[in-house]
């Protein structure tokens, strides 16, 4: 367009591109233990591509959002959602309709989170959890919808009483929190729907 | 701050007028008084909606009377300012191009030239066609009479 | 019950096909711009604009376009439109006593200040076809007269002055307000709701409803208090610049009713009233909404129940133009499966009221739903 400079950045498609992210992410929570991979996005210092594309993607000026300990303190990436999203923060993490957590440094407790309610169970806390690999985590044996028989996930990082926590999780259904893991530009879902049967091997 | 009353500083009045700019009129302006300009897009101009707000009865409690859709860019200039563009419609050159003019205020040295080529021209012309609605709309304001009857 | 069938798609794309072309019509005659609709149907634009809940003159212009004319159609298209663009936040409210008047008139008072203007009406014309139209001849240009530079105020102040018309709800700021594209519907709906439901109503029937009222259904002994049409601003507060800017100038039609006085042993007498705003020139919509919405309140000033302009749920269920013909015309897909289960059904029914004719046993037939 006129006025534009040689410093102009390359022109970004954004909705071609959260398309895309949205896309992957609703195949992953549709096909639990398959993983996916989004497009990178210029994600600032601190976040992995795949996290700040769903971010992108899923968070807007309407969808509270509340952030674990190691992003709350960091003033980089609070502004970078702010300006990029518009979404508000929140301090309270039952207020969320987003929530980004870092594994490693973070405690992850899911009935901190909003569960729904039984009029909209969709009103639930989506949990945007960054993994420092998807693989490489001890293997769990799930099953539930879009799995044929059952499936692995090895995401690495997860608390040791994650599975205690997860059947907690399904035993309110059709409430309860979803999960998005992320680590460099793939994702994996973990729907409320799906059960872990136990440690494979 | 308070949302409601804001105490509005120039620059929003400036914003203000490059709202209700034509698109031609800024992108002239930009060839003409800046060409080579350097900047480039924060993030990328989108085109969203504003929910419209009315008041029961004209001045009571706020209803959600209906959207409209709202253009906006945040652009920086090579010397560091940031410009905003907003404006109605889904025009994202005229976003852009509002958020450079609003970045240009910024910039002390081209302030002047920001409100004497961009800002003074959008203003007598919005100036004129209010005049100009504000006229036509006067030659339909109805002058009664009353008709004398009978005698006395 | 619903059976996905499969099939058609060679017929439904060829139909989509012809669609098109019949939509373009003789192509002897020039085809229609999308800026020829905002300019020359600027009423059909407003009204799609209004029921369309979204003010974008150029987006309803192409509606009405590729809806070939037919309203309801455009308004979808606009429906359908709004809901693949984010939401940046909320305006602040209008302030319609601001507006820049292009038309101002009020049955309650001849003389008034800002005075009674006319401006482009309808009134007044004698609905005489004007062959001259057809013919495409030159528009002289409007006349002008010195514009009054004071403020005109709402009618409904004058009347305030005395302390003889009811207060309107306080605006909080902070209080939340209701939003039907944000959750749904729910009885009894606040006047925040039913506002906002009937700002994007179907403007048939809201008038329906509006007439019916004057009718004797739920009298309100109405007045136009004041009609105002022009351009207010849109004001929006940028979180990352922290004040308030304006977004430009849009059009409204703001309608005042003032109606029936109601008292009681500790409230001296006031008028009640009704309120209406769209978006652009939408006269007769903003009266009907005005009416309708003084209807609806009646719970509010202890007045009976029992006209359907005064039932808040069918009158705010009904309302929308585009749930309604989704529902009315669905009816026109297949429904093959439910009608062979009714067929089957009255066959056997049928079949037992024959035998019970014929036998000396009376059989009961069960009753169909």
């Amino acid at each position: 367009m006129p006025g534009r400079s040689a410093i102009t950045q390359p022109a970004m498609d954004l909705t071609r591109q959260s398309q895309q992210t949205f896309r992957a992410i609703m195949n992953a929570l549709a096909r639990p233990g398959i993983m996916q991979t989004v497009a990178s996005v210029g994600a600032p210092d601190g976040l992995d591509s795949a996290a700040a594309a769903a971010i992108l993607a899923l968070c807007d000026y309407e969808t509270p959002l509340w952030l674990a300990q190691s992003f709350a303190g960091s003033p980089s990436i609070g502004s970078w959602v702010t300006f990029h999203t518009g979404a508000p923060r929140v301090a309270d993490p039952r207020l969320a309709a987003f929530a980004l957590v870092d594994l490693e440094c973070d405690p992850l407790d899911l009935a901190t989170f909003s569960q729904g309610n039984a009029e909209y169970p969709d009103r639930s806390t989506t949990v945007i959890a960054v993994a420092p690999s998807l693989e490489a985590g001890r293997q769990l044996r799930i099953s539930g919808p879009g799995i044929k028989g059952a499936a692995l996930l090895s995401v690495a990082g997860l608390p040791h009483d994650f599975t205690t926590q997860w059947a907690v999780n399904g035993q309110g259904f059709p409430l309860g929190v979803d999960m998005i893991f992320c680590c460099g530009d793939a994702v994996l879902g973990l729907p409320r729907s799906t059960r872990i049967l136990g440690e494979a091997g | 701050m308070d949302k409601h009353h804001p105490h509005a500083p120039p620059r929003a009045a400036i914003i203000g007028t490059l709202a209700r700019a034509e698109t031609s009129e800024l992108r002239e302006a930009v060839h003409a008084h800046w060409p080579g300009l350097q900047w480039r897009e924060a993030k990328p101009a989108e085109a969203g909606l504003v929910m419209l707000r009315g008041r029961t009865g004209g001045d009571g409690a706020a209803f959600n009377l209906g959207e409209a859709t709202v253009a906006r860019a945040v652009i920086d200039l090579e010397t560091g300012e940031r410009g905003h563009g907003q404006c109605l419609g889904r025009d994202m050159e005229k976003a852009r191009l509002a958020a450079v003019f609003d970045a240009l205020w910024q910039r002390e040295t081209d302030r002047d030239a920001v409100e004497r080529h961009v800002i003074a021209p959008v203003r007598a012309r919005i100036a004129r066609q209010g005049a100009n609605d504000a006229a036509r709309a006067a030659a339909t304001r109805v002058n009664f009479f009353t008709l004398v009857r009978g005698e006395d | 019950m619903y059976v996905a069938v499969k099939g058609g798609e060679a017929a439904i794309a060829n139909a989509h096909g012809l669609l098109a072309h019949d939509r373009r019509g003789d192509t002897a005659v020039p085809e229609l711009t999308p800026e020829q609709i905002r300019e020359q149907l600027s009423i059909a634009v407003d009204r799609v604009m209004t029921e369309g809940s979204l003010f974008d003159r150029d987006l309803a212009a192409l509606a009405i376009k590729q809806a070939r004319g037919d309203l309801i159609e455009a308004i979808f298209l606009v429906r359908a439109y709004r809901t693949t663009l984010p939401r940046f936040g909320f305006a602040v409210p209008l302030d319609t006593a601001a507006m820049r008047i292009r038309r101002r008139i009020s049955a309650t008072y001849k003389d008034l200040p800002g005075g009674q203007v006319l401006g482009p009406t309808f009134d007044y014309t004698h609905r005489l076809i004007d062959f001259a139209l057809a013919a495409g001849t030159p528009v002289p240009e409007p006349q002008t007269a010195p514009a009054d530079t004071a403020r005109a105020p709402r009618v409904t102040d004058i009347i305030g002055g005395e302390d003889m018309i009811e207060r309107n709800p306080p605006h909080d700021p902070d209080a939340p307000v209701g939003d039907l594209t944000r959750d749904p519907l729910a009885f009894p709906a606040g006047r925040d709701l039913r506002l906002q439901n009937l700002a994007r109503g179907d403007e048939g029937f809201l008038l329906a409803l509006g007439y019916s009222t004057q009718r004797g259904y739920g009298r309100t002994h109405p007045f136009v208090g004041e009609i105002r049409m022009g351009e207010v601003e849109v004001e929006f507060f940028i979180e990352d610049l922290g004040f308030a800017v304006s977004l430009g100038e849009i059009t409204v039609t703001e309608c005042q009713m003032v109606n029936q006085f109601k008292g009681s042993a500790t409230e001296p007498a006031r008028f009640t009233r009704g309120y209406g705003l769209g978006f652009g020139h939408c006269e007769r919509k903003a009266m009907s909404m005005a009416l309708v919405d003084r209807a609806l309140r009646a719970d509010e000033f202890e007045e009976e129940r029992k006209a359907p302009a005064q039932d808040e749920e069918f009158v705010l269920s009904h309302s929308d133009n585009v749930q309604s013909t989704g529902f009315v015309e669905h009816l026109k897909l297949p429904h093959y499966v439910d009608f062979q289960a009714e067929i089957t059904f009255l066959r056997e029914l049928r079949r037992k009221h024959g035998a019970a004719q014929a036998g000396p046993q009376h059989i009961m037939p069960e009753a169909a739903e």
